[in-house]
């Protein structure tokens, strides 16, 4: 069977390039981990600016109290779209991306152990996207129910647009996406490692990427069937979700649930593994605690699964229910605060470098923290009845996606862009964009934790002239134009820096993983020949060998 | 290669999640439907059981051809593999044989949460027996024309492992649909 010749002939030009002789179809046929990584950032930088236009609005309409910006119906649609788009095709995608990039480089393999498999992933985002999108030309225009679209509301008669059923088919897409890129990581981890990389040397990045992935093999499906569920109620008439016709309202919540609380697992940890990777290159120490964070991670893995309720506190599940999810929710507080100890402890004595992607991972531990405390308040069931629904849970889980994933995401972008163009990023525009991010994410979010606890709700498309809150929500809208000014900085950059920025040479940050050892931007075979991997940083076991991390490791 | 059955043996758990919440949708309202039709009134469980054997047979089949590739044997696995596609295909004549009674009784998808679920979990469940009937064709189109000699093939050995999967969610889903309501 490994002699068959592959369906798609190896791109034999150097990456990237739009300028090569074969131009767009060398990337649309391409199976190169390379390429497809590549094409999975700029797609999500793409949903990223929608996103974010989205967000936009519903900002403007929330600035000044009883404001008619857009119609309420826009606004549900805006905050659904813009939810739905931020988690599954920009944070998911992006995290996904990077890693089907990296991955292959950090332990020294030729590429994924199923290319075609892995452009397959890549192509279903794209399409579950259009189908999401496609919703704004329908009659009624795109699904109003939010991203956990409860029933009934999402069902029939109370949403009879077809906006939620291609809301249903585009996450469809990117589900089946998503398993397939899990199992696809997987595999290339498990079985292509090189020689003397194993499973205790591994990068911490791809830790990361290997639990995330096993979290989304096995609970990507929970969602999936969920949705056919959903789906075969609007088209069929089916009665899963339906309380009028004997179904269970109940039953979407703990299944959306189910799957919905392991996702935001899912959408920190890779970022972990990017913070994990940054910290030690501009502290110049190795990371601390390197076996604390990998097993710190299987634990969240395995509690993520078991907490899902406390996103239901307001449904009365009952005292022993409530208590469960709350002490279980509680539970990850502790392996992941082990890993903020580790990555303070990293940074401690170390000679610190603040280039942009280090201000970014430290801003994220700050910024991060703070989404977690908030988050262990309202893991306590009746601190939650009060906040439920309210700005409080808002700001609360943009400080974890925002300002920690996203956060992540920026360092990681600037650590690794010259590795993926061979140039560098702006230091003074990455600057800019720090810390107009810095200034615009909190000025955004901070306040809506007082807004919250004021008791206003969210998903609500205004709001009555009660003392402060005007000024509080317009404090808020200029934020968000502050982020959207630092967005616009952050794209100039990536498009000044790969016509103008300065050339990368092959290891511009000194740092120790092997994808730093390749070329820069890698060839198409990645590597020449990979070095002998003795320890957890093998290009400081090559330029110090008479210091060795593992002195006595021999060279297989 | 041993990254083709990895990844087939982890396909196969990540698939056998979406079952069990599918199994657990239908156990969710097994006993809430209180007129109107539901297993215990509707359904035959010894004919589906009859059927239910063909597709148990055809699981020893499938394993009998893969002891066929081993022994390098290529004309029995070719056979075998017929077989396990005619008992797939009887398995299969026999669910939508149930389907259209019940159908023609106006017990539908949208009757009631019975029919939901009934439906939906028999429907996913013969859903995944016909792609795994497509590909043992295709399996036996390429035996034809000379693949497989043997004695290891990944082809083979993946299909089987799915056919395998796809066998034992039944045994799950009979019980849980036809023994728990009779017995």
């Amino acid at each position: 069977m490994s002699t068959r010749i592959p369906l798609v002939p190896e791109n034999i030009k150097p990456l990237p390039s739009l300028k090569g002789n074969e131009g767009m179809l060398s990337w649309v046929s391409s199976v190169d981990h390379k390429q497809i990584g590549l094409m999975y950032l700029m797609s999500t930088l793409v949903f990223f600016i929608i996103g974010g236009l989205e967000a936009l609005v519903i900002r403007i309409q929330l600035a000044q109290p009883e404001f008619d910006f857009i119609s309420p119906e826009v606004y549900n649609q805006m905050f659904t779209m813009h939810g739905t788009t931020m988690i599954f095709f920009v944070v998911m995608p992006f995290l996904i991306g990077v890693g089907v990039y990296l991955v292959p480089l950090m332990i020294g393999a030729r590429d994924m152990a199923f290319p075609r498999l892995n452009a397959l992933s890549f192509w279903l985002v794209i399409f579950g996207g259009i189908l999401l999108y496609y919703s704004f030309l329908t009659q009624s225009g795109p699904s109003e129910v939010g991203w956990f679209a409860y029933a009934p509301l999402s069902e029939k008669p109370f949403s009879l647009n077809k906006g939620p059923t291609y809301w249903a088919l585009g996450l469809l897409a990117v589900g089946i996406s998503s398993v397939s890129s899990g199992l696809n990581n997987i595999v290339t981890i498990l079985t292509m490692r090189v020689k003397g990389m194993t499973m205790r040397r591994l990068p911490l990045f791809v830790w990361m990427i290997l639990v995330t992935s096993f979290i989304l093999i096995f609970v990507i499906p929970i969602i999936a069937s969920a949705f056919a569920m959903m789906l075969l109620d609007r088209l069929l008439d089916a009665t899963f979700f339906t309380p009028a016709h004997g179904g269970s309202a109940i039953l979407w919540q703990h299944f959306f649930w189910g799957f919905g609380h392991p996702e935001v697992y899912i959408l920190i940890l890779p970022a972990f593994g990017i913070i994990s990777e940054v910290i030690p290159v501009f502290s110049r120490k190795p990371i601390f605690g390197y076996s604390f964070v990998a097993g710190s991670t299987v634990a969240i893995g395995l509690l993520s699964v078991g907490v899902w309720a406390h996103h239901m506190f307001a449904v009365g599940l009952g005292n022993v229910a409530n208590a469960y999810f709350s002490l279980a929710s509680m539970l990850i507080a502790i392996p992941t605060g082990v890993k903020v100890l580790n990555w303070v402890a990293t940074m401690w004595g170390g000679k610190i470098y603040f280039a942009t992607p280090m201000l970014f991972a430290t801003a994220f531990i700050i910024e991060f923290v703070m989404g977690g405390l908030t988050g262990v308040a309202i893991a306590s069931a009746p601190i939650n009845w009060v906040t439920t629904d309210t700005y409080f849970i808002v700001a609360h889980f943009h400080y974890v996606l925002f300002g920690g994933s996203l956060f992540a995401i920026f360092a990681g972008v600037y650590y690794w862009f010259p590795k993926f163009t061979g140039r560098m990023m702006s230091e003074t525009l990455g600057k800019w964009h720090f810390w107009l991010t810095v200034v615009g994410f909190n000025m955004t979010f901070f306040i809506q934790h007082f807004l919250g606890v004021m008791g206003m709700p969210r998903r609500t498309y205004t709001y009555h002239d009660l003392p402060y809150w005007g000024s509080m929500n317009l404090l808020s809208t200029i934020g968000a134009f502050v982020l959207a000014i630092s967005v616009i900085i952050f794209a100039w950059n990536i498009i000044w820096s790969l016509k103008h920025g300065k050339k990368a040479p092959d290891n511009p940050w000194n740092a120790w993983t092997l994808e730093w050892y390749t070329t820069s931007p890698p060839a198409v075979h990645n590597f020449d020949l990979v070095p002998p991997v003795r320890g957890r940083r093998p290009l400081w076991d090559l330029a110090h060998p008479d210091q060795l991390d593992e002195p006595n490791s021999k060279v297989v | 290669m041993a990254n083709n059955k990895m990844l087939i043996g982890f396909f196969v758990a990540s698939e056998s999640i979406f079952f069990v919440m599918l199994i657990l949708a239908y156990v969710n309202f097994h006993g809430t439907v209180t007129d109107g039709p539901t297993a215990a009134n509707s359904l035959d469980p010894l004919r589906t059981g009859i059927f239910s054997l063909f597709l148990l047979a055809s699981s020893f089949s499938m394993w009998l051809a893969g002891r066929s590739l081993v022994s390098k044997n290529h004309f029995m696995m070719k056979i075998w593999i017929l077989v396990t596609i005619i008992l797939g295909v009887l398995f299969i004549y026999g669910q939508a044989s149930e389907w259209m009674g019940l159908i023609g009784q106006n017990i539908t998808i949208s009757r009631n949460v019975f029919g939901t679920t009934f439906f939906t979990l028999t429907g996913f469940h013969g859903f995944h027996v016909c792609v795994g009937l497509l590909m043992l064709t295709i399996l036996l189109g390429l035996a034809m024309f000379g693949d497989f000699k043997g004695p290891k093939s990944d082809g083979v050995e993946c299909i089987s492992i799915y056919w395998h999967f796809v066998d034992g969610v039944w045994i799950v889903v009979y019980s849980v649909i036809y023994l728990w309501a009779f017995f």
